[in-house]
């Protein structure tokens, strides 16, 4: 078989391994307990509603004014008075309230939030975090991006591992205009489950299925470590 | 009981113009006071700078006004869905300051409870915290953010009386109720107008003293940004 097959078969092979925007979700619902207030960015953080565990009591909260997100709409009682913080139609539940934007935030930067799940661009092996602006490209803004990176004491980053040019996001600096410094603690990819250390470095915790260390050293631009044997991850 | 009613949004932004510094209430397109948004429109005002967490969409809110090159400045967190505003900030014609959106809204907070200037650790060791004072409390830093100094807010709410007392309908809430706090002068605009004595003391968001003028808007387009549903099973 000549070599550029077999690399694009091995590719092929990889990304077939490599785990979809779904399953993040669904690893990173194994870290929700029972009895936390979440914040879900929007995104992957998005789809992880979907997998939160069955039998535990989460309360998500939508930085735009509410506490208890309840799912979308039946066709036809959409409300336009009542969206997310990505603007989509949704509804209360029993027990939502709502508020205005300064009591969201307070609640967020005085700690009430057990969680938040946010999508990043970059993430440096020191927990610095870019996440919105690419100098001269794109120019969305940080929204509430920034206060929830300052202030959250669990955040979770759900990301790719690597862009589609193939370079790793995760750096030993970022390159990227900054959103918070020092403040990831765990990061959840297409390749793995890894933690940043207080010391820096990226601690390889678990591989998707059949995704091998050595791929997951090579896509890790930033300082890797591994110690052990890494088992899978597991969705159930 | 002091009257704020105005006759509707061209009496109410009357005497905006050109370089005047407004807050618009809103989150996206949710619970933005379109009536005066057409009426700024309409009388085409410039130089503005507008405070307002996002941009509109291109063809909708503060959108229109950025079409018409109305606005000199804008200060928001995001701006994602409005590509004439992205185009404007990349090429230079538009001014853009970017900040995090619980600075935006404590800002206007701190504008409503006179305080001059709040500490919060949104945007420490980022271009945002570039010229600002930190401060260290407890070991962790802090920038220090001024309060908003705005001459105009204008804000939507679902019921208002004649004396200003607001009340907001769901998330539509969002940043009207602190902008409603933080504008030299107030306009609020309403779905529905009752009488003073109309509304329960005990349910109003925003008390009139916040507020100088008052208006029943109409022709309500509420538009939706994102319309999720799911199917019935």
């Amino acid at each position: 078989m000549p070599l550029i097959i077999r690399i694009w078969a091995l590719l092929e092979k990889i990304n077939n391994m490599a785990f979809s925007k779904e399953e993040i979700a669904q690893r990173i619902a194994k870290e929700i307990k029972d009895g936390f207030y979440v914040n879900l960015g929007i995104g992957i953080p998005t789809l992880v509603a979907n997998y939160i565990p069955k039998g535990i009591n989460v309360v998500l909260q939508s930085e735009n004014g509410l506490l208890g997100m309840g799912p979308f709409p039946f066709e036809g009682e959409e409300d336009a008075d009542l969206i997310n913080a990505g603007k989509q139609t949704i509804t209360t539940l029993p027990g939502s309230s709502i508020f205005d934007s300064a009591m969201s935030f307070g609640m967020i930067r005085a700690q009430k939030v057990d969680l938040t799940i946010l999508g990043a661009m970059e993430v440096s092996e020191h927990g610095d975090i870019a996440n919105w602006k690419i100098p001269g490209k794109m120019v969305k803004g940080m929204g509430g991006a920034m206060d929830l990176v300052a202030s959250a004491k669990n955040i979770i980053v759900a990301m790719q591992h690597v862009n589609k040019a193939g370079e790793s996001k995760l750096l030993a600096k970022c390159t990227l205009p900054l959103t918070g410094v020092n403040c990831i603690k765990k990061i959840v990819t297409e390749l793995a489950v890894l933690d940043v250390l207080p010391e820096g470095g990226f601690k390889l915790l678990e591989r998707a299925p059949g995704v091998s260390v050595e791929f997951i050293r090579q896509s890790t631009a930033g300082k890797l470590i591994v110690e052990g044997e890494i088992p899978e991850m597991k969705l159930d | 009981m002091i009257n704020k009613v105005v006759s509707g949004a061209e009496e109410a932004i009357k005497d905006i113009s050109d370089g005047a510094t407004i807050m618009l209430g809103g989150f996206g397109l949710c619970g933005i006071p379109e009536n005066c948004i057409n009426a700024l429109v309409n009388k085409n005002v410039k130089g503005l700078t507008c405070i307002s967490n996002n941009a509109g969409v291109d063809d909708f809110g503060i959108g229109l006004m950025l079409k018409q090159r109305q606005v000199k400045k804008m200060i928001s967190s995001y701006v994602g869905e409005n590509a004439e505003f992205e185009r404007q900030l990349l090429s230079g014609e538009l001014e853009v300051d970017l900040i995090p959106q619980g600075t935006l809204a404590t800002r206007c907070l701190a504008a409503g409870y006179g305080m001059p200037a709040i500490f919060t650790p949104a945007g420490v060791g980022t271009e945002v915290a570039e010229g600002k004072e930190v401060r260290n409390f407890d070991g962790k830093d802090y920038l220090m953010e001024y309060a908003f100094d705005a001459d105009f807010a204008i804000v939507k709410a679902w019921k208002g009386d004649t004396a200003g007392n607001l009340i907001f309908r769901s998330t539509s809430r969002n940043f009207n109720p602190v902008m409603a706090m933080a504008g030299k002068v107030t306009i609020a605009e309403v779905e529905e107008l009752v009488e003073a004595g109309e509304l329960d003391p005990d349910y109003i968001h925003t008390p009139g003293i916040y507020v100088h003028r008052i208006f029943q808007g109409k022709n309500y387009e509420k538009r939706i940004e994102q319309r999720t549903v799911r199917a019935k099973t």
